[in-house]
C-alpha cells in the first residue's frame, strides 16, 4: 500500500515538475551574462537593465497594460448590461438563443476571430492599431463577463427585486442598491477573467494589429521568431511574476470576500 | 409586464456586430475570386488534394494531441482528487494556464536547442543528441504540454462529482481496481472527458503559433493555413474559405461533446 502511494506521488510530482520547469528554466537564465539559454556563465542583472532601459518595449508594456483595463472595463459593463438583459427574458426559447450566440465567441477559435474580425474592420474602414485592437478585446471578453455575472443573478431571489420595489425603489435603486450589490462577486471575477484574456491574448491581436502599434504577446512573438535574447527571458520573468501577483491577489482577495459575512446593502 | 427590456439593446447590437456580422463576412469572403467577382473557386481549391491533406494532418495532430493530453491529464486529475489540500493543487495545476503562452513557448525554443538542456539530458543518460526542435514530436509535446490544464479541470470536477460510495459498492462487488476503473469510474466521468477533448481539440486544430515557433514549417494546422493566406498571401477568399470549413468542424466537434442535455434526463 505504501509502494503505490509513493509511486502515484511520484507521478504527481513529475508532472508538477514538468508544468513548471519551462518557466524556471527561462528565468534562471535570465541571469546569465552569456546571451544563450545552454551555457550559464556568471550572475548578472544586466538583461533587467536593459528591459527597463529600452523605451520601445516600455510603451508597448504601457499599451498592453492600457489595452487591458480598458477593454476589461467596457467589456465588464456591456457584459452586465448584458446579463441582467438576458435574466429578464421570459421566453425560454429568445434566452437559449441568446446564450448560445453569446458562447459562439467563446468557443471560436483565435484564428477565426482574428480573421473575421480583420474583415470587418477592414470593411467598416478602421484604421488597424489601437482602436481595433481595443475593440476586439472588448468583443472576446463580453461574453465571458456575461457567462460570470449570470449565475449570481440567477441566484438571487426574485424577492429582493419585488421587496425593493413594493417599499417604494425606483427602477434605479433597485439596479443600484439592489441588483449590481448582490452581483458583485460575479462582477469582479468577469473583470479579472477579462484582464487576463486580454493580457493573454496573442492570435487575435496579431490579426488586427497594423503596423505601429504592438502589445507584448506579438513583439515577443517577432523577438522568439528572430532567435533567442536574454532580454526576452528577463522581460518573461518579469511577466511571469506579475501574472503571479495578479492570480494570488485575486485568490486570496477572494478567499477573504467569501470568510466575510454577508453584507447587506442597505447597511451601507 | 409590458415594459421593455432596455439592457438587451446594447447587449443584441455587440452581438449583432461582433458575432453575426464577422460569420457573414467570413462566408461572404470564402465565395470572392481574388478579383473580388463572386465565385466557387475557393471551394473546388479546397477539394484539391494540397488542402485535404493538410486538413487531414491537421485533424491527425489535434486528435494526437488530445490523446496525450488524455493520456497524462486523466491519471493525475485522479490522483488529484486523492491528495490532501486538493484546492491548493488544482490552483497550482491553473496557474500556469495564466502565464501567456508565448512565454511558455518560448521557453521550450531554449530547451530543445541543439545544445538546450534536453539534449545535455540526452548526452549524459547515453543517446547522444538529437534535433528535438523542428520536429513533429517538438510540437506534440509542447501543445500537449499548453493544453493540459485544460484537460485535467473538467476531469478532476467530473471526478469530484462522482459518489464515492459507487466505487466501494463496486470493490464489494468483487470487482478488480482496473474493471471498477474501466466499468464505474470511467463512464461516469466521460462527460469531463468529453469537455476536456472539446477544450484541446478545437485550439489544437487552429494553432498557429506553436507551429511556427516549434515545429518550424514542418506542421501546417488549419490555423497556420488561415494566418498564411490572411496575413502573408494576402489571399483571403481562400484563407476565409478554410476558416469556413475549420468552423464547420468545430460544431461538428461540439455536437459530438456535448452530453449536458442528455445529463439533465437521466439524473
Amino acid at each position: 500500500m505504501t509502494k503505490k502511494w509513493k509511486i502515484s506521488n511520484l507521478y504527481l510530482i513529475l508532472v508538477f515538475v514538468i508544468l513548471y520547469a519551462p518557466i524556471v528554466y527561462l528565468s534562471i537564465y535570465s541571469f546569465n551574462s552569456a546571451d544563450n539559454m545552454t551555457n550559464f556563465e556568471s550572475f548578472t542583472w544586466d538583461w533587467y537593465k536593459e528591459v527597463f532601459q529600452d523605451g520601445r518595449l516600455l510603451i508597448i508594456v504601457l499599451n498592453t497594460l492600457v489595452i487591458a483595463l480598458l477593454s476589461a472595463a467596457i467589456s465588464t459593463i456591456l457584459g452586465v448590461i448584458g446579463a441582467i438583459g438576458i435574466h429578464a427574458v421570459r421566453r425560454k426559447r429568445v434566452e437559449t438563443s441568446l446564450l448560445t450566440l453569446n458562447s459562439i465567441l467563446i468557443v471560436s477559435p483565435d484564428v477565426i476571430i482574428g480573421a473575421s474580425f480583420l474583415i470587418f474592420f477592414t470593411i467598416l474602414g478602421i484604421k488597424l492599431g489601437f482602436t481595433s485592437v481595443l475593440l476586439s478585446h472588448i468583443a472576446f471578453s463580453v461574453p465571458i463577463v456575461v457567462i460570470m455575472v449570470l449565475p449570481k443573478l440567477q441566484e438571487m431571489s426574485p424577492t429582493l427585486v419585488d421587496a425593493a420595489r413594493d417599499l417604494g425603489a425606483s427602477r434605479l435603486d433597485v439596479l443600484t442598491k439592489v441588483i449590481l450589490p448582490y452581483i458583485t462577486p460575479g462582477i469582479f471575477a468577469g473583470f479579472f477573467t477579462a484582464l487576463t484574456y486580454s493580457l493573454d491574448d496573442f492570435a487575435v491581436t496579431f490579426f488586427v494589429t497594423g503596423n505601429g502599434f504592438t502589445t507584448l504577446s506579438v513583439e515577443i512573438y517577432s523577438l522568439a521568431r528572430q532567435g533567442i535574447s536574454m532580454k526576452i527571458n528577463a522581460l518573461s520573468t518579469l511577466i511571469f511574476l506579475f501574472t503571479l501577483a495578479l492570480v494570488l491577489g485575486y485568490y486570496f482577495l477572494n478567499k477573504r470576500r467569501a470568510e466575510r459575512p454577508l453584507v447587506r446593502p442597505e447597511v451601507s | 409586464m409590458h415594459k421593455r427590456n432596455w439592457y438587451l439593446i446594447p447587449y443584441s447590437l455587440w452581438i449583432a456586430l461582433f458575432v453575426i456580422a464577422p460569420i457573414v463576412l467570413i462566408v461572404y469572403y470564402s465565395l470572392l475570386g481574388l478579383d473580388g467577382e463572386f465565385t466557387l473557386a475557393n471551394y473546388e481549391n479546397f477539394f484539391t488534394s494540397t488542402y485535404l491533406t493538410m486538413t487531414l494532418s491537421s485533424f491527425w495532430y489535434a486528435f494526437l494531441i488530445t490523446l496525450f493530453s488524455l493520456l497524462i491529464g486523466y491519471p493525475t486529475a485522479y490522483l488529484l482528487t486523492r491528495t490532501k489540500h486538493k484546492q491548493l493543487w488544482l490552483l497550482l495545476i491553473i496557474l500556469p494556464t495564466w502565464i501567456n503562452l508565448l512565454l511558455k513557448t518560448y521557453a521550450f525554443i531554449g530547451l530543445f536547442s541543439t545544445y538546450g538542456f534536453a539534449n545535455q539530458v540526452l548526452e549524459a543518460i547515453g543517446i547522444g543528441r538529437k534535433q528535438i526542435l523542428f520536429t513533429d514530436f517538438s510540437f506534440v509535446f509542447v501543445s500537449v504540454y499548453i493544453f493540459i490544464p485544460f484537460m485535467i479541470l473538467p476531469i478532476f470536477n467530473a471526478l469530484e462529482k462522482l459518489n464515492p460510495s459507487l466505487v466501494d459498492a463496486s470493490r464489494d462487488l468483487g470487482a478488480s481496481n482496473w474493471t471498477t476503473f474501466r466499468r464505474v469510474i470511467f463512464p461516469l466521468t466521460l462527460d469531463g472527458v468529453k469537455s476536456g477533448a472539446q477544450l484541446v481539440f478545437i485550439p489544437a486544430l487552429s494553432l498557429f503559433m506553436i507551429t511556427r515557433l516549434i515545429a518550424g514549417n514542418r506542421v501546417i494546422t488549419l490555423g497556420t493555413a488561415i494566418e498564411q493566406h490572411f496575413l502573408v498571401t494576402q489571399d483571403w477568399g481562400m484563407g476565409a474559405t478554410i476558416a469556413v470549413f475549420l468552423i464547420i468542424a468545430m460544431a461538428i466537434i461540439m455536437a459530438l461533446t456535448s452530453t449536458k442535455r442528455k445529463k439533465g434526463v437521466t439524473s
